[in-house]
């Protein structure tokens, strides 16, 4: 076994031209184990540890490049830091060499018109070419790591007064309309922007969106220590005013680690201010899987952002659109236009209790003032339970109306009169209904009700206008009162019938008002 | 936002490609005008003669 190494003054290559010239060493026969580096500080001490020490090596500066090499024999070592080097650095070098530029004053002169300046350089250099960069206008999308933090630091407040973007150090992706800088792929342009502290994160975000059938307006890397309290989100902060004044961009993600706690806070606060909606991605970060706060929905995965990216611009255009189709929305303006002037209020009447308070919280999003025996909050309460006030949700299982009663699961009777109360009044424009299958539940519990219903039609004054009556059924085809013949009762007595509540109350709130 | 950060992502990218020429093939890819500079350490790397150039520039 022998062992050695030479060194090049003034040959200075990159760590890809040095990986394909070292990778072509190692590979000839009898050479046990090749080093192929620039003389750093680093390097040299990564040397001696394997045991490659020499005086021309400690004298070796930066821009010296050092080969070394153990093999079976002298010779062969011999071989390799003379003729067999030789031919690898020609060879990778007429097909990697092209540029007679050398230092980013000169990329300048030849592009006077460039925005960004692109760094894949060794770390400890970054913070001065950077720095002449911002200085020359260019925003900076830094892929280089082992840039010292107050480097960083400095870097991005500069940038800050200037209105510049430092993406990274230490930044693997970005998307910049529509051109992928770094680590990126091929994905649509469509309405969803992304900032993200992690390059993968981002990869795996964009791609995801893309696999779904969507699209990306850009995607931003701010580098992976900037929501760290060190750098306080400099980047991120830029990027978010960026892309909330990006007309293409419709909804924005962050996605990353969990930000320094100073940060965080401050990144909440910002957030919860946007004037886009905000899915916020903050791996590890404890978070209530879906919570909704000010315009941020926060996300525990990069999947579940991907879905709520995708889902957020319908949702805050048209918040039933979970709940109700385009045509069901349509139908309910239609409905909305035909009724009369006087026919203006929503009428519940509830056998489940839940079902009476779900209603309301769906109607009260859909900024809806209800009126319930049980409300959602105090001053909402009826004066009187028996008596509706303009919209008004009734939990007939209340105390008041079981009191030496059935509950109206069972018995439908009250439910029957109060039916009929409504149907007396003019104003009512709207019924909603309940209807609960199962054991112990009445056995025709639509069919009541529905005599009750034509009663009132009879009754009802010429000029009133019939309510249209929504409805919802709670059961299963294997429950004793048949579901199906249930169903049927209701569609031919041409009541709106909806699978579960919430649908029949966003088709109220619809019946009501635009959503 | 106005200035720069608009040109980079409303307008067209013009780059400057410090480094790995890689990089700079995939933006001419996208049809991005690229300029790339192979770069080398100023002073030959070392870091106290390029603090030294730096105040004599």
């Amino acid at each position: 076994m022998a062992s050695g190494f030479i060194v090049r003054k003034n040959r200075y290559y990159d760590s890809v031209f040095l990986m394909g010239v070292d990778r072509r060493l190692s590979q000839l026969p009898g050479v046990r184990q090749t080093a192929v580096l620039m003389a750093s500080e680093n390097n040299k001490r990564f040397l001696a540890e394997m045991g490659i020490r020499g005086a021309e090596l400690d004298a070796a500066q930066a821009d010296d490049l050092i080969v070394a090499v153990i093999a079976d024999s002298p010779k062969l070592v011999e071989q390799v830091l003379g003729n067999l080097l030789d031919e690898a650095l020609m060879s990778l070098e007429t097909s990697t060499r092209v540029s007679d530029l050398r230092t980013l004053e000169e990329g300048l002169r030849a592009a006077p018109t460039a925005n960004l300046a692109v760094l894949t350089i060794p770390g400890e250099y970054v913070d001065r070419e950077a720095q002449a960069a911002l200085e020359s206008g260019l925003n900076l999308f830094i892929f280089s790591s082992n840039v010292p933090i107050e480097a960083e630091r400095k870097l991005k407040q500069f940038a800050s007064e200037r209105k510049l973007l430092v993406m990274g150090p230490d930044c693997g992706t970005s998307i910049l309309n529509g051109v992928g800088v770094g680590f990126a792929n091929v994905v649509r342009r469509g309405s969803i922007g992304v900032i993200g502290s992690s390059g993968t994160g981002l990869q795996e975000f964009t791609c995801q969106i893309h696999n779904a059938g969507h699209g990306i307006s850009q995607a931003i890397g701010t580098g992976s220590q900037d929501l760290s309290d060190e750098i306080g989100g400099i980047t991120t902060f830029t990027a978010l005013e960026a892309l909330e004044s990006d007309p293409p961009t419709e909804v924005i993600a962050i996605i990353g680690k969990p930000p320094g706690s100073e940060t965080l806070k401050r990144l909440v606060s910002r957030l919860e201010a946007s004037s886009k909606p905000i899915v916020a991605c903050l791996l590890g970060r404890p978070a209530d899987e879906g919570a909704t706060r000010g315009n941020v929905h926060w996300v525990r995965t990069i999947d579940a952002a991907v879905q709520a990216a995708i889902q957020l611009p319908t949702l805050q255009a048209n918040p039933l659109g979970d709940l109700l189709s385009a045509e069901q929305l349509e139908l309910a303006k239609d409905l909305r236009t035909a009724r009369t002037s006087n026919q203006r209020y929503l009428r519940g009447l509830f056998a489940g209790g839940t079902f009476c308070y779900q209603s309301q919280l769906i109607l009260a999003e859909a900024g809806l003032t209800v009126y319930s025996n049980a409300p959602l909050e105090e001053e909402f309460e009826l004066t009187d339970p028996n008596r509706s006030q303009e919209h008004t949700l009734i939990d007939m299982g209340d105390e008041v109306f079981t009191l030496g009663r059935p509950h109206p699961m069972i018995d439908g009777t009250l439910r029957r009169q109060r039916v009929l109360a409504e149907y007396s009044d003019p104003s009512v424009a709207v019924l909603l209904l309940d209807f609960i299958l199962g054991f112990n539940a009445a056995m025709d519990p639509v069919g009541e009700i529905l005599d009750a219903i034509s009663e009132g039609k009879r009754r009802r004054q010429e000029t009133a206008g019939d309510p249209t009556i929504v409805a919802s059924i709670c059961g299963t085809d294997g429950d004793a009162q048949d579901l199906s013949l249930q169903s049927k009762l209701l569609r031919e007595a041409d009541v709106y019938l909806f699978n579960s509540n919430a649908k029949a109350a966003a088709f109220c709130s619809a019946l009501l008002k635009d959503a | 936002m106005s200035g720069k950060i608009d040109e980079i992502l409303r307008e067209s990218l013009v780059a400057i490609n410090l480094g790995l020429k890689g990089f700079a093939d995939n933006l001419e890819q996208q049809q991005v005008e690229v300029v790339q500079v192979d770069w080398v350490p100023p002073a030959g790397g070392d870091q106290e003669m390029i603090e030294l150039l730096e105040d004599l520039l």
